[in-house]
Order: C-alpha cells, then structure tokens, then sequence
C-alpha cells in the first residue's frame, strides 16, 4: 500500500539535504583555499619564473610544465585506453579469459598507490631506459596511472550504448569498425570524457609520483627530455619546506581555475563531438 | 542556441589560444631569467649543463645558488631536483646527478667512491606553541618527553595538559641530528605522532597548544617558538660558536673528485658570496 | 494502433540517423565502392591493433609486478611472512619490520571513509540523476569535479588547518587520527564515485524507468528496484575505483593521521597505514630498510587485487542470482 506520500518527502528533503552537504563541503574548501591564495594571484605570478626557491617571482615556469606534461599523459593514454576500452566491449567474446584477465588486472591497477608508480617510473624509466627525469619519463609513468579510469569508464560507456544501434548499423551493411567508429562511439562520447576529466584532475594533482620520475627542477622545460615541475609539486615543496604558504594557496588557486578551464573546454568540445542526433 | 559548428570552432579557438599562450608564457619566461651580470670579475664564461639531486632540506638553498650562479653564467643551466637525501645518494653514485645532495652525514656503506664537500651547517630548533609557558628544556627532559617517560606538561612547569609530541618520519635527515644528540642512541616511543616535512611539523605545533616539535632553524618564522636548549637559545650565532648543540651538516657529493661545471659550481658555494647567500637564507656558513 | 505507429516513428529515425552518420551508399550514392573484402580486412588490422591496446595493460601490471616482488619479496623471506606481517614492531633502524600496525591502519581508515562516503556518494548521484532539476544537477556535476580537481596536498593542510583542530576540540585526542584520515579520504573520493554512479544511473534506458511509473511504481520504488539495479555494474565500479584511490591515497593522509605505529584503538587515536609508511620512508631508505618498504607495497598489492577478486565474484554471482 502506498502510505509514502509523507515519506516521499521526507525522502526528498534528505536527498536535498545531502546535496547541500556535498556543496557545503566544496564551498568551505575552495574559500578555505581562495582566501588564502586568492591576493596572490596578479599577471606578474603567471608570467615570472620562480626565483628564490619560489619565494620570489611567480610560477610560469611550473604552469607550462603542468599543460606539457599533462598533454604527453592525455596523448598516451587516452587513445590506449579507449582502443582497450573498444576492443574489451565490443571485439572480444563474451566470455574471453582474455578479456577477464584484462579488466581484472585494469581494476586492480587503479589500486596502486601513487607511490609506487612513482617508485617504478623511476627506477624503470629514469634509471634503467636512462631517460631521466624529463617530461617523457613523467608522462609515461603518469599515464599509466591514469590509464584505468579511462578504460573503465569509456568501458562502462561504451557498455550503455543501446544494443539496437549496432544490430541496426549491421543490418545496413556497415563493417564491424565502421559500426564501432560511427555509431557506438559518440554516444558514448559523454562517459568517456568524464573518465578524462578525471584523470585530468588525477594528473594535475598528483604529487609523489611526479617528483620522482620528472624532477622538480624550477627551471622551463623546452624538450621532452627537459625535467619539469608542475604546480602540484611546486605547492607540495613550498608547503611541506615551509618556504612560503602565501604562494602555495595561490598556486592552489591557480590550479583550481585551470582545472575549471579545461573542464569547460572538454565540456564544450564535447557537445560539438557529440551532437549527431 | 548557438549552432554546433559554432561550439566546435570556439572550443578549438580557445584551446588554440590557450597554446599559444603557454608559448608566450615560455617565451616570456626565457626573456626575464638571467640578464649578464657584467659586474663581477668572474670573466670566464661557463657553459653546459648538470643536475644537482638529493635533500629536500638543501633543495631551496641549491635553488637560490643556482641562480645566482646562472646570473653569472648565463650559458649553463642547473637543474636542481629533490627526491631525499638517500635519493641523492644513490643518483651521484650512479651518476644519475652531477651533484648528489644530502642532509645527514652518510652511512659507512654509502661512502663508496663518493667525495663529499660540507656546504653549511643547519641548526634544528625545539619548537612549541607560542603561547607555550614553557621557555627553555634541558636535553634530559627533551629525551624524556620524546621517550615517553614524560608526557603531561606539569612535569616541565606548565599545565596539567598531556604533551602532543611530534617528531619527523625515521630516516629524515633531521630527526637524525636530533636522535644522535639528544636521545643519544635511545628508541624514540611510538606512541609520538610523526609529520613528514618540516612544513607539517610546524603547522601541527602553530596550531596545537600541547604540541612540541623539532624543525630546521632556517624553516623558524613567527607561527612558533623556539625553546632554550640547556639554557642557550637557538641562533645561527650559537649554532657557529658551538654552543646550540643540536645540528646537522648540509652535504655535497661527487662520485670521484669533482670536475668541470660541478667543480665550478661547488667553488661557487663554498666561495665568500656563496656562503653569504646561505647565511642570508637561513643556514650557516662553513667558514 | 497507437502504439504501433509510435514505434514505427521511432525505429525509422532511428535507421535515419544510423544511415545518415556512417555514410552508407544506401542506394544514395553510387560512385562510392561497396567494399565488404576490402572492409573484411581492415577490420581484422583494426581488430589487431585494439586487442594490443588491451594487451598493454596486462604487460604494465607484469612489469610492475615483477618490479615491487623483485624488491621486496626477498625481505619477507628474510623476515619470515607471519612476523612481517604479525609483529607489531616497526623499528627499522633495528631491523623490526612487523607491519601488523599498519594493516590495520589502511582497513581502518579506509572502511570508514567508505562506510560515509559511498552512501553520500551515490544518494548524491541519484539526485543529480535522477531528482534535481537539470539545470542544479549540471551544476552539482560541474562543482564535484572540480573538487576531484583539488591537489592532495590542499586536502592535506586543509585537514590539518580546519578538521584536525575540530576533532580535537569536539571528540578529543590530539585531532590527528584516524576520523581526520577518513574524513579527508572520504572527500576525496566523492568525486569518483558520484560522477560514474551518476553516469552508471542516467545510461539505464528510459524504458525501465518508465515502464516501471507506468505499472504504478512511486518515483522511489523505480529508483530502488528497477534502476539501481539496472546500474548496479557501474554503480560497483565507481565503488572499486573510490576504495582504490582511497587504499592508495597518501599525501593528504599522511598529514592528518598522526602516523604513530601503534594499532588504533579508537577512532580518534592516531594510526599509520601502510602506504604512509612507504611515502615517510622511501625518500630516505637504503638496503633492507628499502626492501622492507617494499615488501610493504607488496602487500597492498595483493590486499587490493584479493579485494578487487571478491567484489568481481560476487558481482558474477549476483548476476546469476538475478537471472534466475
């Protein structure tokens, strides 16, 4: 019997409560965050390099290191991790060992602490490939860090992409790429840019790992074997050394407005990739 | 509604800008580094390239130095990386770095092949919460407190608290320093909570009434206070004469004598501007 | 019939659209080759090409593997497995390697993070899906992904700055514990699993829900029984990929737990997990010390594979369970 109609709203007002809890806890961070770096922030910050450790100076140099850097990974991963993603949902059998080894070892990838891709990247690529640290050092180690996440949700996309679009598309005649590449992707599209967008925030945040295989040298990063400190770690070292707490909130802060960039580009060039119906 | 071909132009638009951008920001970052320093009689004029890796606590002094170096010679680059002391070890000594850095004397088995220069002494202040009653401990106590055998602050004068000690994760270069000179050889309880940087130390003693702490004394600012040792307050001064006995040496190392650019480099800090640079910074000078 | 009709609409644009996005020379065109042979092969290559794509994950794990057992599974052996991981003495400066703390410390800390964050977390996701008007929900959408923007670092002080004074003022303690690592933790991985429960809910076919109102279902009864369910595989994996950022989060937990080597005995004693312990030691550790550490990522890696195992099976089986 339905005596739910009070419950219903009782039920309504708690999913509302929790959503103002969720927006409550990002508002007290990011004004916790803004106030203190906020006044730091001015076009001399963005366009100096850093001088005197960071205590001077700004940080251009780590803002080109981030979006190098952070580019290298997205171009490594995400056609890696969507082509596994494809050929995981839609090419192998459905029941393929092959395939259940993969996604086993993919989840159990993304439990790996950040520590120790950074331990692997440095004793694999810096040391052993003698690459160094560099940018290129540091963006392989990055995306296979972010390599999971991408493949596991363009999979869970990719999954929910309703079967009559392939069956209709195959009883037109279409080979199975041209299936995949045309009808099963873009729609597919939205999942599969929320798994980049996260890794995009996964990357930029990223810490321990970053340090290890791509340096932290203050210096611009002009070739892929350059060493390169991003803003994170920038933040990281002028917090944890105690060098100056002032800069390392507004490096937090610019970072949170990148983050708000790229997201809203993503955003946009999504809709422009997706809109086909 | 705008039409979609419109969004697509505009994203790629604003992603096309904002790469130009990084490139203007690279290039206007070159532009402002390093103008020639026609002034000092240094005339010879350097070039190349090497990496400096290992201490997070030398990192920033190596930074500044770098600079000041590049100022000079605006043909070398110097890349100053952190990683740890260990980390700056193992690097000279399997010449992933030029110059290994290090902020704890090296174990008997890290010596091999390595040559190593003391570039500054650092002194390591016992810190508390300004509004800490307490103004000075003697090393006993300190061992004590960091024992376990004293934990509740009116056992040094203060109130009827329980102490929050705060110590570095094991293997730090300064909790070293402070092991070997205070606790002399003892295990440090673990019921203590251990920060692993100087930064998280601090900020865990500036806001904790009840906290005790050790950090760097070129880390020391206003947020905390620093307690007289034995009777003898934490100074640079009383660090160099001897008599602030708790420090630790700031470390150079080369795999073999140092040569070229390194050797140019470590000249430059152990030379009277170098040393300046490291006073003024926080550290103390070797001479 | 009405129906019928509908239907008919429906598929037909459905064939419209399909037709007009892979170019078919469906009777349009005829100067364009129908090529099935030519297709045939290009399809095996592309074939290839993505199975290898796949083949790369299998290959990093097995160098990482290889990499992490190499260095550390000599250690264990050294120390014998149970006292490594029984003993409560983490001493390395005198060769005690027991890591039993720590265990602990990593299942406590991240079973309370998820024990508030997973239900925060998808409540949080069927309301944007499912309840808010969409204009809030896209909001809510673009303000929790800025939050999976935030570096550890911030989370780490803001922890120690504002929820560690708090706990130590409201509950006790020295604030640094395992409340504060669960809470900052928590935050953390709201993102991850609010944005794929959210994706996991809105890709259940309208039809379910709607089929569900139309045999007289609440708007809550479809949610519990029909769509939650029907998301489940999603909702699942945003689960699995939260606890394993939480397992392997450090930076910020590191600040906020006290790391003492002692087992917790309440939630606000401080504790160490297991992946703090590697973050303090690495950067200065040499030798056996080294090793240990890890020895210690070695078992964080069995820890989450075994557990990543678990939730697999029991997804399978509930499958079975719901087919039949």
């Amino acid at each position: 019997m339905r005596a739910t109609k009070n419950g219903d709203k009782i039920l309504t007002g708690l999913f509302w409560l929790m959503a103002l809890v969720i927006v409550g806890i990002l508002f007290s961070i990011i004004t916790y965050i803004a106030v203190r770096g906020l006044p730091g922030i001015s076009l001399d910050f963005i366009m100096q390099p850093p001088s005197r450790a960071g205590k001077e100076g700004g940080i251009s140099t780590t803002i080109v290191s981030t979006l190098y850097l952070t580019a290298v990974a997205l171009l490594l991963a995400v056609p890696l991790g969507v082509a596994a993603a494809v050929y995981l949902e839609e090419y192998s059998k459905a029941n393929s060992k092959f395939a259940w080894v993969v996604n086993l070892t993919a989840e159990t990838l993304s439990g790996v602490p950040s520590i120790i891709f950074g331990l692997f990247g440095f004793v694999f690529f810096v040391i052993f490939l003698g690459l160094g640290w560099s940018i290129i050092s540091g963006g392989l180690t990055l995306a296979i860090m972010i390599l999971p996440t991408i493949t596991r949700t363009a999979q869970e996309a990719i999954l929910s992409v309703p079967r009559e679009y392939r069956e209709n598309s195959l009883a037109l005649g279409a080979s199975k790429w041209q299936t995949v590449y045309r009808v099963v992707i873009p729609p597919a599209l939205p999942g599969i840019v929320t798994g980049i967008i996260l890794s995009i925030g996964r990357a930029i945040g990223e810490t321990a790992a970053i340090i290890l295989t791509a340096g932290s040298s203050l210096n611009m990063p002009l070739s892929l074997s350059d060493p390169a400190r991003t803003m994170s770690v920038h933040l990281y070292i002028l917090a944890m050394e105690g060098i100056s707490m002032e800069r390392a909130f507004a490096t937090a802060c610019l970072i949170i407005i990148l983050i708000i960039i790229i997201n809203y580009l993503a955003t946009l060039s999504l809709k422009g990739l997706a809109a086909t119906k | 509604m705008v039409s979609v071909k419109k969004r697509r132009l505009t994203s790629f638009i604003v992603l096309g800008l904002l790469l130009v951008m990084t490139g203007l920001i690279g290039g206007c970052g070159n532009e402002e580094a390093a103008p020639p320093d026609d002034q000092n009689q240094n005339s010879e004029k350097l070039s190349g390239s090497i990496t400096v890796a290992g201490s997070t606590s030398v990192q920033p002094f190596s930074e500044v130095l770098a600079e000041e170096f590049t100022k000079i010679h605006p043909d070398v680059k110097i890349d100053v990386q952190g990683g740890g002391s260990s980390q700056g070890i193992q690097a000279a000594t399997e010449g992933a770095a030029d110059i290994g850095s290090s902020s704890r004397e090296l174990k008997p088995e890290e010596k091999s092949g390595l040559v190593e220069s003391t570039i500054a002494m650092d002194g390591i202040a016992i810190i508390v919460h300004p509004s800490n009653q307490a103004g000075e401990i003697t090393v006993e106590k300190l061992k004590d407190v960091y024992l376990g055998k004293i934990n509740n602050w009116k056992d040094l004068g203060g109130s009827d608290a329980p102490i929050t000690v705060v110590c570095r994760e094991a293997g730090s270069g300064t909790r070293d320093a402070f092991e070997e000179l205070v606790m002399n050889k003892e295990s440090i309880s673990d019921q203590v909570i251990i920060q692993n940087s100087t930064g998280a130390v601090k900020t865990t003693v500036a806001g904790d009434e009840k906290a005790i702490g050790f950090v760097s004394l070129a880390a020391m600012d206003q947020t905390v206070k620093a307690l007289k040792i034995d009777g003898v307050e934490a100074t640079a001064d009383n660090v160099k004469s001897g008599s602030y006995k708790i420090s630790r040496p700031f470390i150079y190392m080369t795999k073999g004598q140092p040569e070229g650019l390194a050797k140019a480099f470590i000249d430059y800090v152990l030379s009277d501007e170098g040393q300046a640079i490291m006073q003024e910074e926080g550290a103390i000078s070797v001479k | 019939m009405e129906q019928q009709k509908e239907d008919d609409g429906y598929m037909n644009k459905k064939a419209e659209s399909i037709t007009r996005m892979i170019d078919i020379p469906y009777g349009l065109d005829h100067s364009k080759k129908r090529y099935p042979v030519r297709g045939f092969t290009r399809d095996k290559l592309v074939e290839m090409i993505l199975m290898l794509s796949a083949a790369i994950f299998i290959l990093a794990i097995i160098v990482i593997s290889i990499f992490i057992f190499a260095r550390g599974v000599p250690l264990i052996y050294k120390v014998g497995i149970s006292d490594f991981l029984l003993a409560t003495e983490w001493n390395p400066t005198k060769g005690m390697f027991g890591i039993a703390t720590m265990f602990v410390g990593t299942l406590a800390v991240t079973m309370v993070s998820l024990l508030w964050a997973v239900p925060l977390g998808v409540a949080t996701a069927i309301f944007m899906a499912e309840l808010a008007p969409a204009k809030i929900g896209r909001l809510l959408g673009r303000l929790v992904e800025l939050l999976a923007g935030i570096p550890s670092v911030v989370y780490g002080f803001f922890g120690l700055i504002v929820i560690v004074p708090f706990i130590r003022e409201n509950l006790g303690g020295s604030g640094l514990s395992v409340m504060a690592g669960a809470v900052i933790l928590g935050i953390m991985i709201l993102p991850t699993i609010i944005n794929i429960s959210r994706d996991a809910i809105v890709a259940v076919p309208l039809e379910y829900k709607e089929g569900s109102l139309a045999l007289g279902a609440t708007h809550y009864q479809s949610i519990a029984r029909v769509i939650l369910p029907a998301a489940r595989s999603g909702i699942i994996t945003a689960v699995i990929l939260g606890m394993g950022r939480a397992i392997g989060e450090t930076m910020a937990v590191v600040m906020v737990t006290g790391n003492s080597t002692i087992i917790p005995n309440s939630i606000i004693s401080p504790v160490r997990t297991m992946t703090s312990n590697i973050v303090l030691e690495m950067g200065y550790a040499s030798g056996d010390h080294q090793s240990a550490l890890f020895a210690t990522g070695v078992v964080l890696f069995i820890f989450t594979v075994i557990l990543n195992l678990i939730v697999n099976l029991s997804l399978k089986a509930g499958k079975n369970y719901a087919s039949n």
